[in-house]
């Protein structure tokens, strides 16, 4: 994938987010460029999840807008583990083939180099052996394993991952982050929200810090302070239910 | 001597035959779909769904006396309004979805008893309830095959989105715009085989055909094609086995059927590899990884 640096791959204009109009996400705006590895932290109820959900489409905006150089369909989303129900039958093969969605559609079937390409993508993820297991009987890092080698054949140049290393053991994270870092070594730009601030201070180039509002966007060192993760707490903390209609005007470039 | 019990009442009797098709064509159609309605964890929707037929079957039956189409379209309807209604209920209050299908489908079954019993006597109340999988006539019988062969088709139409919807609704909604397809879709088909369902097994026992031999199935096999025909197997087995019970021993047939497909249930809750017992029995030694 060629990097193309005049177009970012991702660009927010004064987007706010939200449910029942209070705002998880407010007035943020910001440039992604592509091929960029970004990290979204934040405390719980930062609006990282909704930021990601409305990305892909799954939620309107209350204000603003935002701009995906590759479109809608270029766009591959790892929502959280626990969104999936793990007790429905289906086998490993299966739920990793599902990736290539965009190629077979509702009705195609597999063509043998696309069966190849489901096995070498288990294979990336070491779970070659486990095509005709049932989901049920996977661990939580073998399942992450399994979405992980989806996402592989989804093929995207923009990857939304949600928490992709929660409740995960060291070994399959370091797995895992080493499958992110090939991405971005293909020139993938990268979204992820993650938890763990010394992972993206070791693996991560860039940062942004959400608290509901953008703290700081830019690259980690400059983000990931110790004043401004304070801010990031208090922010998040304060929830008014009788919050006055927010009038501020849009203003660019705020993050 | 076997087999004369066995094949006589249905070689000798046009009305054991037409219950025979009528089952036949409820365990192709309705049986798939209840497979689906168990694995999605909506066998109470179904349930709620069922009942909230009874007011709209009613309207019709009030309008039009006992006619197969108005009951059916009654019934359509009705089914499809507490559905979306439902859902509507329990996303905009603070209501659960189960809490306000519960006082859905009582507020139906109450609504559509009152209704029948404006004008009806006794005999079409029963007949409502229950339903007459022995004197199933031409025209219900081509619309329950009707309903079978459609919902055949679109099972197989929208097997793969209906499938990853099932378990994983996040990833299909952002890789295509089939979510809400078969989302909905998937609805209309339940509707549609309950008010099939209804005219053989009545509104109270529709569901029956539909969860019960699903359960069954899915204690014993693990794949999901498997489990389908298996599920449609039991529901044959237990539409048989239910006529014949009620031909020999003169017992109602509706019943019968769906006694026939518990008995099958509770067998498999017991002796099942995800059974009770099953679990326990199975002793084989475990792997080395």
């Amino acid at each position: 994938m060629k990097r193309d640096t005049e177009l970012p791959a991702l660009r927010l204009e004064n987007l706010t987010l939200g449910y029942d109009r209070h705002p998880a996400v407010h007035h943020l705006s910001c440039d992604i460029a592509s091929g960029a590895l970004v990290a979204i932290v934040g405390p719980n109820g930062a609006g990282k999840s909704t930021l990601l959900k409305a990305l892909t489409g799954e939620l309107a905006p209350l204000q603003g807008t935002f701009r995906l150089k590759a479109g809608r369909a270029g766009v591959a989303y790892l929502p959280q583990q626990s969104e999936m129900d793990r007790s429905f039958p289906v086998c490993v093969f299966d739920m990793v083939a599902m990736g290539l969605w965009r190629d077979i559609g509702a009705f195609g079937g597999l063509r043998r180099d696309q069966a190849e390409r489901v096995h070498a993508a288990l294979a990336a993820v070491g779970l070659s052996g486990f095509e005709s297991r049932q989901i049920g009987a996977l661990s939580g890092g073998q399942l992450q394993r399994a979405r992980f080698a989806r996402m592989m054949l989804q093929d995207a140049p923009l990857l939304l991952l949600d928490e992709p290393f929660n409740a995960i053991d060291t070994r399959t994270i370091e797995d895992l982050v080493a499958i992110v870092l090939g991405w971005h070594a293909e020139g993938r730009t990268i979204l992820a929200v993650l938890h763990d601030l010394e992972l993206v201070r070791r693996h991560f180039p860039e940062c942004l810090l959400l608290a509901r509002e953008p703290v700081g966007f830019g690259p980690t060192a400059e983000v990931l302070t110790s004043e401004r993760l304070a801010i990031a707490r208090r922010l998040a903390s304060d929830f008014d239910d009788a919050a006055r209609v927010c009038q501020r005007q849009p203003e660019r470039g705020a993050a | 001597m076997i087999a004369d019990a066995l094949f006589t009442p249905f070689s000798d009797f046009e009305f054991m035959r037409r219950g025979l098709a009528g089952c036949l064509a409820l365990a192709l159609g309705a049986t798939p779909v209840g497979v689906f309605l168990l694995l999605r964890r909506m066998s109470l929707m179904g349930d709620a769904m069922a009942h909230a037929i009874l007011p709209g079957a009613a309207l019709g039956y009030l309008a039009f006396g006992l006619s197969l189409g108005a009951m059916t379209v009654g019934g359509i309807i009705a089914g499809l309004v507490v559905a979306l209604a439902a859902g509507l209920v329990a996303r905009s209050s603070i209501l659960k979805e189960d809490a306000s299908l519960a006082a859905f489908y009582l507020l139906s079954i109450a609504t559509g008893v009152m209704i029948v019993s404006l004008r009806g006597r006794n005999l079409d109340l029963l007949h409502v309830l229950f339903g007459s999988v022995l004197a199933l006539d031409d025209n219900s019988l081509l619309l329950i095959s009707a309903i079978s062969t459609l919902t055949l088709f679109a099972l197989a139409l929208l097997y793969r989105p209906l499938v990853i919807e099932c378990f994983d609704a996040a990833f299909l909604r952002s890789v295509s715009g089939t979510s809400p397809v078969a989302h909905y879709g998937f609805l209309v088909l339940v509707v549609l085989n309950l008010v099939s369902g209804f005219h053989a097994l009545g509104t109270l026992m529709a569901v029956g055909i539909m969860i019960l031999p699903a359960a069954a199935a899915r204690l014993w096999v693990r794949r999901l094609p498997a489990m389908l025909a298996l599920a449609i197997l039991i529901a044959l087995a237990s539409g048989i086995g239910g006529l014949l019970a009620s031909f020999h021993a003169d017992v109602p047939a509706g019943p019968a059927i769906i006694l026939a497909a518990g008995a099958v249930y509770l067998l498999s809750l017991a002796l099942a590899p995800g059974g009770m017992l099953g679990v326990r029995l199975e002793r084989r030694p475990h792997l080395e990884s």
